[in-house]
């Protein structure tokens, strides 16, 4: 089974590893296949229209970033609005609920509702059936989650709603989303890492917390900015030795570069190798794909990595009994 | 004048940037060179890699900061004359202190901390770390044990978080919530009582009267701390608004965080919050502008061979299309928050995880 071929592919990950990048690019290559994909992200961001360097579009709008290729940033008190509408039986009821100043102060106040009012609309985008009128249903939902902590918090908050409230409409929502949520056959989750000792850590650590708090088992991992591996052991020595002679100026600061450079991917290799060993899961490496101009991600380069390598694509696990 | 030696009057020093930037580092290697300045430091961390928690005795989370070892210190070309302590923040437990120590009795500490949205849901939504990181800055500010205090803040998707944590702490204890909640004929009564009003109805029917109860427990429970929380609240605005605290803003070179820096700075104007400086992190720094790459690589043909050199020639122009970007980051990030002597780390090469490394970044503060 693809990744793509879930409904929702939750991405998250350390904060400052590219988690936008990579949900960006992955709706990049689910648009090509195309699969009518929406990247969504929450808390009033726009950040994958500014990794697409797309004009951010409406709050709350689904905007057309490309074709097939549309994105939504979540504000969850529009989506308590569309919630409200959605359960109470009138209109009037719902402007009257959504207009109260003590609903509002409660619902503001109230731990977690902000979590689980976006992780609702996150599931509605990935229905057959819409509830928003009018709204045509996607073959993909990426999601920009928030990193590590806040990610698995943001996930978990259907199923602490569930047990929290236990009876009445909130507990029967927020454990219809929570299943939907565990099914590995519709909700993949790709962590974002570096090949950094910290990067590192707290995904072997996400990994965990996704298996103990949401019964949930990591998909992919993509470790972004990789440097190349340009240089192998004969090439070193080879380095070190042209150093002892007289190189210098620019050409002896190249090769002091390229060692250091060198010693960069090799400690690179190994976080990434323990890693994998860790996880169970062999990473797909995404080059430093940058436009120097902006300064953004070059998506296009990364997508097409992601095309021709790809197996983070292919060999989602978890299909062939391996979760429990 | 270096950004340390501006520092040298502060006695709260709050480090913001977006995650992955390098915060913790940054603020390590502050509180490292204010304590060779003599001063007595204790840097609050978050979540600090764990080979740099190893590095400054942070094995445990103690929640209380302690003096990092001077012997550990010692030898990295630096003398320091003063104390480093340091401490990693627990953000449940700074939590569970907070509200014991602020509840006028045993009984509403324990039904605070009993109640079940507490438990589940407190600890782990956005915002509590932020509230609990500068809640601890303000219990070591008042308690002054320390000359300065360096906070490394939470690495929050959102720093706005972050300044706002105290406002709608206040705003929410002022009373505006919890005046509907517990009046007498406020929404807790009308929950657990009868309740006729429509409005309570449809609430009940939207959420499901359990959860309600819950709520209503909780806030009722919470209101028993209205007074001290207000008071702590208004304390940690005037501490973060005192001209003897300062923020730094951390970036590095690539286009989010210079947009969060950008975004966080124009906060810190807004609600009128000293800003004290801009570290940028791994910029990646032409050394030999004046030398073409095709040059370096021809004139290397020689001692290396010519695949050899073709390859240190790939390698220097990938990296001078980093130096260029970082360039550009840098010009756009001292235009928008008119600096020009922002501090530059260069990027190095591996993780900093001792003693050692944070000396080499002081260096460059």
């Amino acid at each position: 089974m693809s990744l793509l071929d879930h409904r929702l592919v939750v991405v998250t990950g350390k904060g400052g590893t590219g988690k936008t990048t990579v949900a960006a690019t992955l709706g990049v290559v689910a648009a090509r296949t195309g699969r009518r994909t929406i990247v969504a992200e929450v808390a009033r961001r726009a950040d994958v229209s500014g990794a697409l360097a797309a004009p951010a579009g409406e709050p709350f709008a689904e905007t057309q970033l490309r074709p097939g290729l549309f994105h939504i940033s979540i504000d969850p008190e529009d989506a308590m609005e569309e919630y409200l509408r959605d359960q109470l039986p009138s209109r009037h009821l719902a402007d009257l609920l959504g207009q109260s100043r003590s609903f509002g102060l409660l619902a503001a106040a109230t731990p977690g509702l902000r979590e689980l009012l976006s992780m609702g609309k996150v599931w509605e985008l990935a229905q057959d059936e819409r509830r928003t009128p009018g709204a045509r249903a996607y073959d993909l939902v990426v999601l920009d989650a928030p990193a590590t902590g806040h990610g698995v918090a943001a996930l978990a908050a259907p199923a602490t709603f569930a047990r929290a409230a236990r009876t009445g409409p909130v507990a029967r929502q927020g454990r219809l989303i929570a299943q939907w949520l565990a099914d590995p056959a519709r909700t993949a989750v790709v962590a974002v890492a570096r090949a950094e000792e910290l990067a590192v850590a707290e995904t072997v650590a996400l990994a965990e917390q996704l298996r103990a708090r949401l019964g949930m088992e990591l998909d992919g991992v993509v470790v972004n900015a990789v440097s190349s591996d340009r240089f192998d052991e004969d090439a070193e020595a080879r380095l070190r030795a042209a150093l002892t002679e007289d190189i210098e100026g620019a050409s002896g600061w190249a090769v002091r570069r390229a060692l250091a450079d060198l010693g960069v991917a090799r400690a690179q290799r190994a976080l990434m190798e323990r890693l994998a060993g860790d996880l169970g899961l062999s990473p797909l490496c995404l080059p430093l794909a940058v436009d120097p101009q902006s300064g953004s991600a070059d998506l296009d380069a990364l997508a097409a990595v992601i095309e021709s390598d790809g197996h983070v694509l292919r060999e989602v696990r978890g299909k062939g009994g391996q979760r429990s | 004048m270096s950004l340390l030696d501006r520092l040298a009057d502060k006695r709260v020093v709050v480090v913001a940037g977006s995650g992955g930037v390098g915060k913790t580092t940054t603020s390590a290697a502050i509180a490292l060179g204010l304590a060779a300045r003599g001063r007595r430091v204790a840097v609050v961390t978050i979540d600090p890699a764990k080979r740099l928690a190893q590095a400054l005795g942070l094995e445990e989370l103690g929640n209380e900061p302690r003096r990092v070892d001077p012997a550990r210190l010692s030898g990295h070309g630096l003398a320091v004359s003063g104390e480093l302590w340091a401490m990693m923040l627990d953000p449940k437990r700074t939590f569970d202190d907070l509200i014991a120590r602020l509840a006028p009795d045993a009984r509403t500490r324990d039904d605070v901390l009993a109640n079940r949205i507490y438990q589940e849901l407190s600890s782990a939504v956005a915002g509590s770390q932020e509230f609990t990181a500068i809640a601890k800055l303000y219990e070591l500010d008042r308690e002054g044990d320390f000359d300065v205090l360096v906070l490394d803040t939470p690495p929050s998707r959102n720093t706005l978080d972050f300044l706002d944590a105290p406002d709608r702490l206040t705003g929410f204890f002022e009373g505006r919530a919890l005046k509907v909640l517990l009046a007498p004929t406020g929404l807790a009564t009308r929950v657990v009582g009868r309740g006729g009003s429509i409005m309570f109805g449809v609430l009940r029917r939207v959420t499901g009267v359990d959860l309600l109860a819950d709520l209503s427990v909780f806030f009722r429970a919470l209101g028993g701390l209205l007074e001290g929380f207000r008071e702590r609240a208004a304390g940690i605005k005037r501490l973060l608004a005192d001209p003897a605290t300062t923020f730094l803003v951390v970036a590095s070179p690539e286009r989010e965080p210079v947009e969060e820096a950008i975004f966080f700075h124009g906060r810190l104007r807004e609600a009128g919050m000293p800003f004290g400086g801009l570290v940028i992190n791994r910029v990646h720094g032409d050394e030999h502008p004046e030398a073409s790459t095709e040059d370096v690589a021809a004139a290397l043909e020689e001692p290396l061979g010519a695949a050899l050199a073709g390859a240190v020639g790939e390698n220097l122009a990938a990296f001078r299309r980093l130096a260029a970007r970082d360039a550009r980051a840098v010009e756009r990030l001292r235009t928008r928050l008119e600096v020009d002597d922002s501090v530059l780390v260069p990027q190095l090469d591996g993780d900093v995880h001792d003693v050692g490394g944070l000396a080499a970044i002081q260096r460059h503060l």
